[in-house]
Order: C-alpha cells, then structure tokens, then sequence
C-alpha cells in the first residue's frame, strides 16, 4: 500500500500551510482572470475528487462508485430546490443526507470484502443507483432536471448574483476541504492510515477496524453529496452524467493525476481535467481517448500526480 | 400450453410456458456471457492479480473484429469464431507485454485503473471511428431458423450459443483442473517462485494465461454479434454485471464461476418474466444479499 501516498512522506506541515494561503490567494484573484462558472465547476470537482481521496490515500479504498452519491445529491438538491422551492443551503442539505445515507448502505455492503473486491461492489452499486435513476419519475431520465433555481441563500443572499454564487461555492469548498484535513490529522484519521498501512496490526492492536472504515467512507460519501449538491446549484442542471460509471472513473482520474493520497492533490488534478474537458470539448469523442491516455500514463509514469512529485521533489509534505 | 401465476403480493401475473420457456432461454444466453466473462476474469486474476477493467472492450473488439472480418475479407462466421480471439488474444499479449508487466511488483489497484484508462482509449477510438448506433451482423445460414419443442420455440443459434460456450466453459476447467499443463498453471498461481525453479518460464506464462482470457472475451463477443448488434459500448455495461456476477461467485473457483454466471442468466430471465421492472438490477441485488449473508461469495475463500 505504501506507494500510493508516496506524497506524503516528510514531516513538517508549514508547507501544508503556505500551500493553503496559496490556494486561497489564487481563489480570490481568479475570477478577475478565468470565467467564473468554469471557477466554480472546478471547485466542485475538486471538493468531489477530495471526498473521493480520503478513502483511497488515507484508507487505501479504492471507491469505483462515487458518482452514486455525487450524482443523487444533485438530483435530490436540484429536485427539492425545483419541486418544493426549497432554499438553496436547504435543497443542498438535502442532497448531502441523501448521500449520507446511501454511503451507509453501500458503505456497510462494501467494507465485508477487501481490496479489488471492494472496488468491484462500490462500482455495481452505483450502477445498480443508476438504473434506478434512469427509470425514477423524478429524475427526468434523459433530460434530467433543468433549469434549477439558485435562489436565495438564508433568505438574503441572491445567487443568480455570479460573485455570490462564486464566494458562496468557495467557502463551502474551503470547509470541506478543512473538514477532510482536520480528519486526516486527527486521532481517528492516524487508526485510518494505520489501516492503510497493514489492516491486520491495526486489528491486533485492538481497533475495530470495520467500524472506522464505514465513519470515513459515510464522511467521504457525505462530503461528495456536498459536491454534487453545490453543482447543481452553480450549474442549474442534475443528469444521467452525474450518476454514470465514468463519472466515478473521473473522480479517480482527477486523484490520480493530482497525487493519491496527498491534500492538495485532487484539487489540483480537478481543475487539470476540467480544464483539459473545456478546452477540448470541440474534438468530441477524442476527449475519452485522451482521458484513457492520461490513465495510463499516470499509472505507468507518473504514479505520485502532479502534487506528489512536487512535494516529493521539494521533500516537503503537500 | 399451460399458465403459470406468482403470489397476489408479487403482482399476481399470470404467464402462459411459451413466454416463460422463451425468456429462460435468454436468460441462459446472457448467462453463457456472464459465464465465458467471469471464466475469463477469473483466469486473469488468478495469474496475475489483475481485475482486467478491459474486459468489456475486448468482448467489443472481438465482436468488431468478426465484423471487419465480413466485411472486408469476407471471412464468415465460422472463420471468425477462431480468428477473432486469436487477433484479440494477441492484442492482449502486446498489452501485457507493453503495459500489465511493469504492475506485478505494485498494488493491484494500480492494475485496474491500467486496464480502466485502456478500455476508454479502446471504446473511445472505437466510437470515433463507427458511432455509437450498432452494426448489423448477419446470423450464419447454417443457424437459422429454429425448432417447435411443442412447450416452446428454439431458435438454432441460440441453442447453438448456448452449447457452445458450455463447451468453451467445460474445456477451459478440464485444461485447468485436469492437465499437466492446467497443474503448472495453478502451481504458478500459489508459488511463481518455485515454479521457476523447476525451469518453468513463468513470466511467458503469464503473457499468455493473459492472452487466453483476453481471447475467451473476444470468443464471448462473436457469439454475441449475430444476436445483439456490434456496438462500441456494447462491453461497457456488461463488464459492470460480470463484475457483481464475480463478486457473487468469488474468484476462487473455475467452476463456481461457470455455475453462477448461468445461474444468474436464468434468474435474470425469470425475473424479466415475473418482475419485469426489477430485471435489470436483480444481479446486484443478488449481490448485496450475498455480502450480507456468505461475504466470501458462493465459492470464494474469505480473502
């Protein structure tokens, strides 16, 4: 397992630190330079391919099936926000028990086999939550639900305004991300890496190590409902895309080429596949080919991401 | 004739035996897929520890390459049931030689999102290249038209799929089971280090352990082009079934993964005839109960 976090390795975190006043600087001066919904596109993302990296980095899960609760938070989000004229932060709430509860289900399901098996059963179920998507009354099958208002959020904020949309999508990408960090540096988050490290010790030594892989995949689960519903808020739209097997294969692919199991990495590697994404929207179908690509060359070349090989370059801990 | 009726709590349908009959039999049609597929994971797994994620685009290209084949070599459907998974086959090799061999010494996770990144490079350059609306292929003449069973109607080729991959199925667990070589073979699964030292080539071993299973697909993918039209994603979602079909087999046993893989065809098929709305998703809840109930799967050993 230990070559999955090769980017977390050194030992200080003042690194950590500077890395995150960083990021925050770029947030705020951004929007002067790029588009702001791709901004807030990305965000989500990252705060989707965080959720997704707590598992495998941290627990050493590899979830194939994180598009189930990314995608039905934006569809229960966008249904509620749209059906039931529910306020933003409340329509969003509502996509995040949504995936909260569906990552207990799966959760509990997933954690009773290891390894490549787990991986397997997190992608059927998904697929399984898909076909349920595909035939649900309220999805809106192909056509998903558009045209979801962004309304007011706690009565006073109007986030048809951009600017507040945009401060809004970062401030809640900012707690997640300090929510997974807190987690990972936390007590509960060191029995995590000792699982990941060798699950056997860690049972020996007393921990009931079932039980801290269902918290982190529920918590991981939950925070990528946040992601899915915040997205359906910024984009207005909840589709079939969301709930679909590549969605789940993109999550990985943004960990991947960012840097499993290091913190900025996810964030890093969403806003390239985003990017990547937008800029080659015009070749169609080559945009699956190229991501493939990428796959391949991350796995054969490059297996510490973009972050991990800076980190690992600089010996300091990202 | 006959008719026969589910509980009033189920729906209370009544269904007359032809319909019943003509949905087993698809059901054990889409079990013979379930089965060569899972055979085929299985086998790979067991060599080389690898969940090969592009098993669904090689059951496509198999299915692609009998295709091509017709088209522009005018090769029939006989000619491609042997040179279809001898082409693909040898595509696997290269991937192995190229790509899976620099995984061994690696998490195992690495090699599923290998094989990940080479099913969408396939299936995207596939869709390049024909669209995602299917191709007709033409049913061979020896095999069409069908038998009156009396209770039922049998279509020649689907009864011929059905013996057909049994017969691959069977052959592949008596050459692995029962033959010196099936014996090196499972040796090299527990221990490849003394099996070398016994002056075995264990890495070619392994290229070509790889190369069969990859072939077994590209096999499963003929069969299936005459019955379902060639499409690029035609493997796609299969692969995601034949996945909770493995998990609920477990990867242990070459046989276990037979009889599940027709098992869950025909179950599949019943239901499709009693619950039609559950039909799609009666293999993964299959799949939750057994992790509820036997988490090793049917005819796995707890790993």
């Amino acid at each position: 397992m230990t070559d999955l976090t090769a980017g977390a390795q050194a030992k200080t975190s003042r690194s950590e630190a500077i890395a995150f006043i960083l990021m925050v600087v770029c947030l705020a001066i951004a929007p002067a330079f790029i588009y702001p919904v791709f901004l807030m596109k990305a965000l989500c993302f990252a705060l989707f391919a965080c959720a997704f990296n707590l598992l495998i980095g941290f627990v050493g899960l590899l979830s194939f099936g994180h598009a189930l609760y990314f995608g039905w938070a934006s569809y229960l989000t966008a249904y509620s926000a749209k059906a039931w004229g529910l306020p933003p932060e409340l329509a969003i709430l509502t996509g995040v028990a949504t995936a909260a509860v569906f990552g207990l289900i799966a959760g509990a399901l997933a954690i009773r086999r290891q390894g490549i098996y787990f991986a397997m059963i997190t992608l059927a179920l998904a697929q399984m939550m898909f076909l349920v998507a595909v035939r649900a009354p309220f999805t809106g099958g192909e056509d998903g639900i558009q045209a979801v208002p962004r309304g007011r959020l706690f009565g006073l904020i109007d986030l048809s305004n951009q600017t507040n949309m945009y401060i809004t999508v970062v401030v809640i990408f900012l707690a997640g991300f300090l929510l997974i960090y807190r987690v990972i540096n936390s007590p509960f988050g060191e029995v995590l890496k000792a699982i990941r490290e060798n699950e056997a010790r860690a049972i020996s030594l007393g921990y009931k190590t079932e039980r801290y892989k269902l918290v982190a995949f529920v918590l991981s689960a939950t925070i990528a409902g946040l992601a899915g519903g915040t997205k359906a808020i910024v984009l207005q739209i909840a589709s079939l895309t969301d709930v679909n097997w590549p969605m789940s294969g993109e999550v990985v692919l943004m960990a991947l080429v960012g840097g499993l199991g290091t913190v900025f990495g996810p964030v890093a590697g969403a806003f390239v596949i985003i990017a990547m994404q937008n800029y080659l929207a015009q070749v169609g179908q080559w945009v699956t080919v190229i991501q493939g690509v990428v796959f391949v060359a991350c796995v054969l070349l490059f297996r510490r991401g973009i972050v991990g090989e800076i980190a690992h370059l600089l010996r300091i801990k990202l | 004739m006959f008719e026969l009726c589910i509980p009033e709590f189920l729906g209370g349908r009544c269904i007359p035996s032809m319909a019943l009959f003509s949905q087993l039999l698809i059901g054990l049609i889409n079990g013979s897929f379930y089965a060569l597929l899972s055979l085929g994971l299985a086998v790979i797994f067991g060599m080389l520890n690898i969940i090969n994620f592009s098993h669904g685009a090689q059951y496509m290209m198999g299915a692609f390459v009998a295709y091509l084949l017709l088209q522009h070599l005018g090769l029939n459907y006989w000619m491609a049931l042997i040179f279809a998974p001898i082409i693909v086959g040898a595509i696997g090799v290269a991937m192995e030689r190229l790509f899976l061999q620099w995984l061994y010494k690696l998490d195992h996770l690495y090699g599923l999102l290998l094989t990940f990144g080479v099913a969408l490079i396939i299936e995207g350059m596939f869709r390049n290249q024909f669209g995602s609306s299917g191709l007709p292929y033409q049913m061979p003449e020896a095999l069409t038209g069908g038998q009156n069973l009396g209770f039922m109607f049998l279509p020649n080729y689907r009864a011929w799929v059905i013996v057909a991959s049994l017969t691959v199925c069977l052959g592949t667990w008596f050459i692995i089971e029962r033959t010196k070589l099936g014996s090196y073979l499972r040796a090299a699964t527990e221990n490849p280090a003394l099996v070398s030292a016994f002056g075995v080539n264990v890495p070619r071993m392994i290229t070509l352990t790889y190369g069969f299973g990859v072939a077994l697909a590209a096999f499963a993918g003929v069969m299936a082009a005459p019955i379902y039209n060639v499409s690029p994603q035609m493997g796609a979602e299969l692969i995601i079934v034949v996945f909770a079909v493995v998990v609920i087999g477990g990867m242990g046993s070459i046989m276990g993964a037979i009889v599940t893989g027709f098992g869950l065809g025909v179950i599949e098929g019943l239901t499709k005839v009693f619950l039609p709305e559950w039909s799609n998703t009666v293999i993964f809840i299959i799949m939750a109960i057994v992790l509820l109930v036997r988490p090793a799967g049917l005819f796995g050993r707890r790993t």
